[in-house]
């Protein structure tokens, strides 16, 4: 299946050169794959990661994957 | 210690020694309690019984790392209720060190249109208070006049003051204060206090605290104890560390995960997501300072001694400041909530807020209801600039929209007033954030988002988490606890934003227990402290039920009920009884 990857602020270095902040990359993942791959597939540090959302929603890195679904990876973020 | 009363009606002044009900507060929670003593909650906010109060926060003006905040209260012409304005700028520790517990500007000046300002230095064992006319100030843009106001009383000095909002007496106006390279970009800009300071014909307070002795502390051993446990707490967690998400990205880092859970109220809260976000990040404001200045930049200081530092400038292409601080709030309020995705008209406009003296917040809703409304269209930046303009000019049109969001909404007869208690709301949309409409809704200060920052277990997973959609009765109980824990760091000096750090370390809240009660002498325990903030919330409220409100105030506004909010298509649909149990189990 295929998804819609997006990284923000200090995780965009792990994105495909020339990708800024948010902008989507497209994943090839398989069927039932989890948030949790996508940050392997990257080699992103876990604990680099702080929230991780699926179409909008907070999902935990266990949630499984659809095709078309769009993931959002943030680390820890905070202002207001 | 002394409260120092200025009396604008004769132009005197009194040092009062503090009276034992004082001893124990600071910031928030001593402006609160002087206008609940002192101010009758059915005066008009802009006559001769309405009160200012200035007072930095209790540990403010020591070596404890982000503690140079400042409260500013009085009863607010934007809402009728009791107002706390927070700024973070070296005039409150200078104003501490000079053993002032707090500046109570007290009358009116028969006179209309005459305006003083006042100087406060250190002179042998006490502070020197004088007034001096300020007229050649007034009707000026405050990054001509700031710079006339250090050439005369010399680079040392700290000063507050207002703009052409206050004033002109717009229920939106801020009170200015300097930052670390004396701009006057500093604000307490929430609630319109500008204007209860013009209406007191009093323009700048100067304060040069040289000589002056510095704040006492009752235990210092505690109080080294307790600055290392926060400096360490600050220095650790991710997000408040040097090169870390504030330092590195600014408060407008926001941006993006706003957007992505859809919660970034887009054109006049008609949308939560907004297509132009990521150009208005804070990760574009850091690739275009790169691209700019050809070189990393990170954030500084706002004020002295904050480790956190995560105000950020704007850079034009020729290296000149375009805007120095682009807040989350600003960048969203004239970003997204105008439809407008050009980072540089952004910071112009920012800009013109502080120079004329306006609360970024409320002008950016403001213009969006306005475009909302046919006005002008909505993502047209240099519309919005012209009317900012005509808000500085005091134009007809220009004091409809100093009137504040709510104003224009009611002139134009647009039910979509996104507004609780006539207060704009900030930046982040309540039907996709459950817990902070409740804040929102019911806190004393009208729709604040710093009052009770639920945002920090819904969106950012700090703190704990909580489903940002949940419509469930516990998140009245999340507001409650952040609004009381609000009201203890807001009395004690500590930028809010400390808050990311010790919500998750739990030595760091330990810190500023210990601070505090070296200071004062005291022995309270953390359940204790936040009491105490609980206590000041019911004070507040006391207040404002005295003028007035009454429980159905604490409502959102009605069109968040029947419109619903894409992506997630949501309604308010948290009943009645959940935002009446905040304060009724308080
Ligand atoms: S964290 Fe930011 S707003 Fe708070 S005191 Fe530091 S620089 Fe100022």
């Amino acid at each position: 299946m295929k998804i819609q990857v997006k990284l923000f602020a200090t995780l965009q270095r792990y994105a495909p050169a020339g990708q800024f902040a948010g902008e989507p990359f497209e994943m090839e993942l398989p069927d039932g794959g989890t948030i949790a791959m996508v940050v392997e597939r990257l080699a992103i540090r876990s604990h680099e990661v702080k929230v991780t959302f699926v179409n909008g929603r907070a999902r935990a890195e266990v949630y499984r994957l659809k095709d078309g679904d769009e993931v959002g990876i943030f680390p820890p973020v905070g202002g207001g | 210690m002394w409260i120092l009363r200025l009396n604008m009606t004769d132009r005197s002044y009194k040092l009062e020694a503090v009276p034992e009900r004082y001893k124990n507060l600071g910031g928030r929670g001593l402006t609160s309690t002087l206008i609940y003593d002192e101010v009758d909650p059915m005066c008009h906010p802009l006559g001769p019984n309405n009160k200012l109060v200035f007072a930095p926060g209790i540990i403010t003006g020591t070596s404890s790392p982000t503690s140079a905040r400042l409260s500013v209260g009085g009863k607010s012409p934007l809402t009728g209720g009791i107002k706390e304005a927070n700024a973070g700028t070296g005039w409150a520790p200078s104003v501490a060190k000079m053993h002032l517990k707090a500046i109570v500007v007290e009358g009116q000046p028969e006179e209309t249109g005459k305006y003083w300002m006042v100087a406060i230095s250190w002179e042998g064992d006490k502070p020197k208070v004088e007034f001096m006319p300020a007229d050649e100030y007034v009707g000026r843009n405050l990054y001509e006049a700031f710079p006339e106001v250090y050439s005369r009383f010399g680079d040392r000095v700290h000063v507050a003051g207002i703009g052409a909002a206050g004033e002109f007496k717009y229920p939106n106006s801020g009170i200015v204060f300097n930052d670390m390279k004396d701009r006057p970009s500093r604000y307490a800009g929430r609630g319109g206090l500008g204007a209860v300071m013009g209406s007191k014909g009093l323009k700048f307070i100067v304060v040069d605290s040289a000589g002056a002795p510095g704040v006492e502390i009752l235990n210092p051993e505690l109080f080294k104890e307790g600055s290392k446990k926060m400096r360490e707490a600050l220095m650790e967690h991710a997000i408040t560390k040097p090169k870390g998400g504030l330092n590195s990205y600014g408060t407008a880092i926001l941006v993006n995960i706003l957007n992505e859970a859809g919660g970034l109220p887009t054109r006049n809260f008609s949308a939560g997501r907004f297509a132009g976000a990521a150009k208005i990040a804070g990760e574009a404001i850091f690739e275009t300072n790169k691209q700019r200045m050809g070189k990393e930049i990170y954030n500084h200081a706002c004020s002295p001694g904050c480790i956190i530092q995560c105000s950020n400038t704007l850079y034009a292409p020729d290296g000149s400041e375009i805007a120095s601080c682009i807040e989350y709030e600003s960048d969203w309020a004239f970003g997204a909530d105008c439809g407008i995705d050009d980072l540089d008209k952004i910071g112009e406009m920012v800009t013109l807020c502080n120079a004329y003296g306006l609360d970024t917040i409320e002008a950016g809703v403001t213009m969006g209801v306005a475009m909302d409304s046919g006005v002008i269209p909505f993502g047209d930046a240099d519309g919005a600039i012209r009317l900012l303009h005509e808000m500085g000019k005091g134009t007809p049109l220009g004091r409809i929209l100093g009137g504040g969001a709510a104003m224009v909404a009611k002139t134009y007869g647009n039910p979509r007033s996104p507004t609780v208690k006539g207060q704009a709301m900030p930046a982040y949309e309540p039907r996709a954030v459950k817990g902070i409409g409740v804040t929102y809704a019911t806190t004393t200060m009208g729709a604040d988002h710093t009052a009770g920052y639920t945002i920090a277990p819904e969106i950012l997973s700090v703190g704990g988490k909580s489903d940002p959609l949940a419509s469930e009765t516990a998140k009245a109980d999340l507001s409650r606890a952040f609004q009381s824990t609000t009201a203890l760091i807001d009395s004690s000096g500590h930028c809010l934003f400390i808050a990311f750090a010790i919500l998750d370390i739990p030595t760091g809240f330990q810190g500023m227990v210990d601070e505090i009660n070296a200071i004062f002498g005291t022995s309270m325990t953390g359940d204790e402290a936040v009491a105490m903030g609980a206590e000041i919330l019911k004070r507040e409220r006391a207040f404002n039920e005295a003028a007035g409100f009454t429980r159905h105030d604490d409502r959102l506004p009605e069109f968040m009920k029947y419109e619903k909010l894409p992506p997630h298509n949501v309604t308010n649909d948290l009943p009645d009884s959940v935002f009446d149990a905040v304060f009724g189990n308080l």
